[in-house]
Formats: C-alpha cells, structure tokens, sequence
C-alpha cells in the first residue's frame, strides 16, 4: 500500500472547560489549558492519504489540489482563530486536541467524494500534533463527531 | 518489533511527462516540473519487524542493515539526477510516490529473510511531505 502525507501548520488558541463540569472540576480535569483567557499552539496537521499510485503520473494525488483542499476545508476555519468562539463546531464541544482533530478528519471526509470523486485517493489518517510531546491520531474511518458528541451526552446524563 | 533506520540522500529530478504539453505538465507538477529539474534532500526510514534473536538480542543487525541502506539506495541515489542516471528513473516519473516503490521493491528481496521482514518504507521529500510504502495487507 502506497499513502501520501502532508503536513500543514496553523495557529490557534483555545481553552478546555465543560459546561458540563462545575468550575472546580474544570480546573481539577483540565489544569492549566482551563486558564480563562485560553491559551494557544503551533498545531502540525498530518494528513494521510492512501490508494493507487497513478500508472501514467506516477502520483496518488496532486497535492497542490490536495493543499487547496485543505486550506479550504480546515485551516481558514482554524488558523488564528479562537477555536471556542470562532469555530462554530466547538459551541459545545471542549476543544481538546481529540476533539480538534475529530472535527477535522469530519471536515475532511464529508467533502472528500466531492472534491475526488468515488474512484479516487481515500482519506486514510488524520494526525494532529498539539506541542513536540503531544500527537493525536485518527484513523480512517473515524466515528463521526456527531456520533461521539451523542455519546458525550449520553454519559453526562448518565 | 520494528526497528527503523534513517538515511539521508540528496538528488535532483524533474516531473514531466514528455507526451503532454507545458501548460498540462505545470498543471499536474506545479514546480515540480520546472524545466531544468530541481533538488531535494531525502529522507529515507526503512523498518524492519521481527523478534530479537535470543542469543544477540538484535531483530537485525544494524551494521549490516546500513551497509545494505548504502549500496542499494544512498550510492546509487546520493548527488544523482534521478530522471537521467538513476533507473527505473529514465522511463518512470520520479515523483516521491514512484521513488519510495522502487526504493521498497529494491529492498524487500535484501531484507525479506527468515524471521525478519521489510514492515515500511518512509521517503520524506521535504519535512511536509512524506510518503510510506507497506504491504499491500498492512
């Protein structure tokens, strides 16, 4: 199997608190990244790509369209921005890097038919590095977000 | 287990199909098909899975699997043009996909032996670009 991966860098800030908690467990759960004024990072997004390697191009994937795909798609809705109060998908969901990374491969994979085709390169991983020491990786394909975000529900009325 | 190596190697190359006219080769490329080729440096990771022999506790001996690395892929790749002095290059577009399939095709027969296996080829192009090669399985 032959895969593809591009990295793409942006810069964000956020904070970890959930509605769901009181403000003392917020800061028990969270620690630091619950600070008020939120906090930012240099984010790394890997994307993986996987198929056929193109018998006449020799390429899985022009990854200038690729990079068009993903500037679009992703970082004009992250890159400087206030992931809680800027990223419409995070109104009620704590932007952990799971959850960051989550909404991405979600972002990524419902408009990949359209921007490819049925025959062509599936999205096959999506890897978000928050700082040097923390990496989180989906891999394809992922539960949806909406689906997890009914789980959450589910184990906060629990 | 998987046990990886690293080399390096810097060549050049150009991606152009001779038969499509510059506007399509620049629109399939992009830069990558400017005229007179260009340069990278490679990095090349090259896993190797199996079980620590019980008597050296090695799953492959490093030496051996940098001199192998060295003769197979960084003497004939290392300050190349890839399209005119490296094959399959002369008839096959060198982009970092076809790259890593040859590099792996070249390695899987010198490092497919009994109890160890080639597991993952890695070619990076540049730090924001990669490509990894695995069992059609994997």
């Amino acid at each position: 199997m032959v895969s593809l991966t591009r990295v793409y860098r942006f810069s964000a800030s956020h904070r970890l608190h959930s509605p769901a908690l009181s403000d003392a467990e917020n800061a028990r759960v969270f620690g630091k990244c619950n600070n008020p004024y939120g906090h930012g990072h240099n984010y790394a997004l890997s994307v993986t790509v996987a198929g056929e390697v193109d018998d006449v191009t020799g390429r899985l994937i022009n990854v200038t369209e690729l990079d068009d795909f993903v500037q679009l798609k992703v970082l004009n809705l992250f890159s400087h921005r206030n992931i809680n109060e800027d990223v419409p998908q995070f109104a009620e969901l704590v932007p952990t890097t799971e959850n960051v990374a989550l909404v991405i491969a979600e972002l990524l994979q419902q408009s990949w038919t359209e921007f490819l085709g049925d025959a062509g390169p599936r999205l096959h991983r999506v890897h978000l590095q928050e700082t040097d020491r923390n990496g989180f990786e989906v891999l394809m394909p992922a539960l949806g977000i909406e689906k997890k975000v009914e789980i959450e529900e589910l184990l906060v009325h629990a | 287990m998987f046990v990886t190596r690293k080399v390096e190697f810097s060549a050049s190359h150009v991606c152009r199909l001779s038969h499509l006219s510059e506007e399509e080769n620049l629109r399939l490329f992009g830069p990558e098909a400017s005229r007179n080729g260009h340069g990278h440096n490679y990095v090349l990771e090259v896993t190797v899975e199996g079980e620590p022999d019980r008597v050296t506790g090695m799953v492959v001996d490093l030496k051996t699997l940098k001199d192998v690395l060295e003769e197979q892929i960084v003497s004939p790749m290392d300050h190349r043009f890839l399209n005119a002095e490296v094959k399959p290059f002369d008839k096959l577009v060198p982009t970092t996909e076809n790259i890593a399939r040859a590099i792996w095709e070249k390695l899987l027969p010198v490092l497919d032996r009994p109890g160890t296996s080639l597991a993952k080829v890695r070619l990076y192009e540049s730090t924001d670009l990669y490509v990894d090669v695995t069992r059609e399985e994997a």
